[in-house]
């Protein structure tokens, strides 16, 4: 029987990117008036659920803590992770966050991450490959940066075995194995797995899981530290890009494609 | 008194077109060095020298490549200090972004990513939420991170070449405690093909082509492009993953992008809508993808890519 693993799994809460995405506000920040379990995500969850059933499950003692930052609707993605398997919640939640950029987020999670830690510490850090609204990929960097574990980001695989993980890291030139002990930190790929789909038992249980709603203070955490004052980065301005119009729509007629070249022609893109 | 600082990792016998771009940005914010990683070959060190890098640093360690970003960050963070740049550039991929990230919290420094254009006060140009908003952003920090994607600028060598000096920077001690080991490191066959990220002309397909990329790649080389694919595409696993076009593979922007049997859902929208000059070809008059098209034929994609590249040879004889 393997050890038993202590795993918190980011989850973010971020806009359908199905539906029309504003920005909005003085520190012009992004709307998550409808917003949903940020898709990446799904696959560290998964990756983390496969661990834990390959260790005898939350009946042996493994845990899977879904942790998210956010306003109070933040708690929609810790809910949807606890219907698909999580095995407990954590809520990061409090005024002073709003306008966080990477830099404070990541202080932020960290001191989550450590306040986790207290009692019995965390053995693996689960992230997805971005957020599909940020996309700046910068946070799994700086968390690792700042709880000085090791990062095994962008993983196509994970193996977690004698307390050694080892993941492969699939880049433009070369494909990389890269390895560390735990604990430590990985982000996940679309590639790594095929997330599941919460069921009704999933859906009904997930009622009875704990989630644990956390402030700023109950991490030792200043408000100057994060959210707009705590940021080192400003967005000064963001304009609405001119939706892109269709142009020619034509139907072949037996000579599409050098009409196709007349037009790459006239575009001087030959 | 250095004001941009340049990493360049790795490049091999020559510079990537990126990293041009990346020194040609750094000058005009003012005095610009390098922090270099990797061998040196004479042809690097002539360019870097053409493109006005009067500064190179090196990292007194070797075995930086051993290990994933960490210690590349600590080696970087050393040569920021030494030089006293306000701003450094990176670039864009995985590595780019991830050592940016650990570089900005050890200077305590503000991290922009997906970088466009960079003006001469530090604004940072970017585009968010999939191309659907252009936005400028500033680090208020002493020092500005950014990592700067490909064809943001048009590569310009300095008026006058120069020969930089070399410095060796002192790579921290402790540069790779808890970092991750890299044990095992295959290539990737090169297509020989422009990379996907940098090309001008991109030709990508999807579930249309039916596990059929022979007319996609016919038609990329006339146009001297790159191979791409949409999502339907690649888990259908009828080409790699590393040709993924979308919010989950590649974004792109080059000056053509010609989308052939892809639907043109939000997930490839997302990494291709900034492109100059969009052409589509879908048998489904009701594609999304003809919403966002300049150019737009609704036909047999098997029909029209071939009768395309054949007259494109043609013409270029």
């Amino acid at each position: 029987m393997e050890e038993t693993l202590k795993i918190v799994v980011l989850v973010k809460h971020v806009p359908d990117a199905q539906f029309d995405r504003h920005i909005t506000g003085a520190n012009n920040t992004t709307d998550r008036d409808e917003s949903i379990l940020s898709e990446l995500d799904e696959y560290a969850l998964e990756a983390a659920l496969q661990l834990i059933e390959a260790r005898g499950g939350s009946k042996a003692g493994n845990q899977v803590i879904a942790l998210s930052m956010g306003p109070a609707g933040a708690v929609n993605a810790v809910k949807k992770s606890l219907q698909i398997g999580a095995t407990e919640g954590v809520h990061l939640s409090d005024d002073a966050l709003a306008g966080s950029d990477a830099a404070a987020t990541s202080l932020a999670l960290a001191a989550v991450i450590r306040h986790l830690g207290a009692d019995a510490p965390v053995d693996l850090v689960l992230t997805g490959m971005a957020s599909t609204d940020g996309e700046t990929s910068l946070v799994p960097a700086q968390l690792a940066e700042r709880l000085s574990l090791p990062q095994l980001t962008f993983a196509s695989s994970l193996d977690v075995t004698g307390g050694k993980v080892v993941a492969r890291r699939d880049g433009d030139t070369h494909s990389d194995t890269v390895e560390a002990s735990l604990p430590a930190l990985v982000s996940v790929t679309d590639q790594i797995n095929e997330p599941r789909y919460p069921n009704f038992k999933g859906i009904l249980g997930a009622k009875k899981k704990k989630i644990t709603t956390l402030s700023l203070a109950d991490i030792g955490v200043g408000a100057s530290e994060v959210g707009t004052a705590g940021s080192l980065t400003v967005v000064e301005s963001a304009q609405a890009r001119p939706p892109r119009t269709a142009g020619t729509i034509i139907t072949d007629e037996g000579d599409a494609g050098i009409k196709l070249v007349e037009f790459l022609a006239a575009q001087k893109l030959l | 008194m250095t004001q941009a600082l340049v990493f360049i990792d790795n490049p091999g016998p020559a510079l990537k077109k990126s990293s041009l771009e990346l020194l040609t940005i750094a000058r005009s914010l003012g005095d610009t060095a390098v922090a270099f990683n990797g061998e040196l070959h004479d042809d690097v060190a002539a360019a870097l020298g053409a493109y006005g890098a009067t500064t190179v640093y090196r990292p007194s360690a070797a075995d930086l490549d051993d290990y994933l970003v960490a210690p590349k960050a600590a080696y970087l963070a050393a040569a920021v200090a030494a030089s006293g740049a306000g701003t450094v550039l990176l670039e864009n991929s995985a590595d780019g972004k991830e050592i940016a990230a650990r570089l900005g919290i050890k200077l305590n420094a503000g991290v922009i990513t997906d970088v466009v254009g960079v003006d001469a006060d530090g604004t940072a140009h970017k585009s968010v939420l999939a191309g659907s908003y252009n936005t400028t952003a500033k680090a208020t920090s002493a020092v500005a991170v950014l990592s700067v994607k490909p064809n943001s600028v048009d590569p310009e060598a300095a008026p006058a070449p120069v020969t930089p000096e070399t410095v060796t920077v002192e790579v921290p001690a402790d540069a790779a405690a808890n970092a991750a080991r890299i044990t095992a490191r295959s290539a990737k066959p090169a297509s020989g093909r422009p990379d996907l990220g940098e090309a001008r002309v991109v030709v990508s397909g999807g579930r249309g082509v039916d596990g059929n990329f022979g007319p996609i790649e016919e038609l990329a080389d006339a146009l001297g492009g790159a191979v791409g694919a949409s999502r339907a595409a690649t888990d259908a696993g009828w080409i790699s993953h590393d040709y993924q076009v979308g919010q989950t593979g590649k974004t792109v922007s080059p000056q053509l992008y010609v989308s052939v049997g892809i639907s043109g859902a939000i997930q490839q929208k997302a990494g291709m809508q900034t492109s100059k000059v969009i052409v589509a070809i879908n048998k489904d008059a009701e594609s999304p993808i003809f919403e966002i098209a300049d150019f737009g034929i609704i036909g047999d994609l098997f029909k029209v890519v071939p009768q395309a590249t054949e007259e494109i040879k043609k013409r270029k004889g």
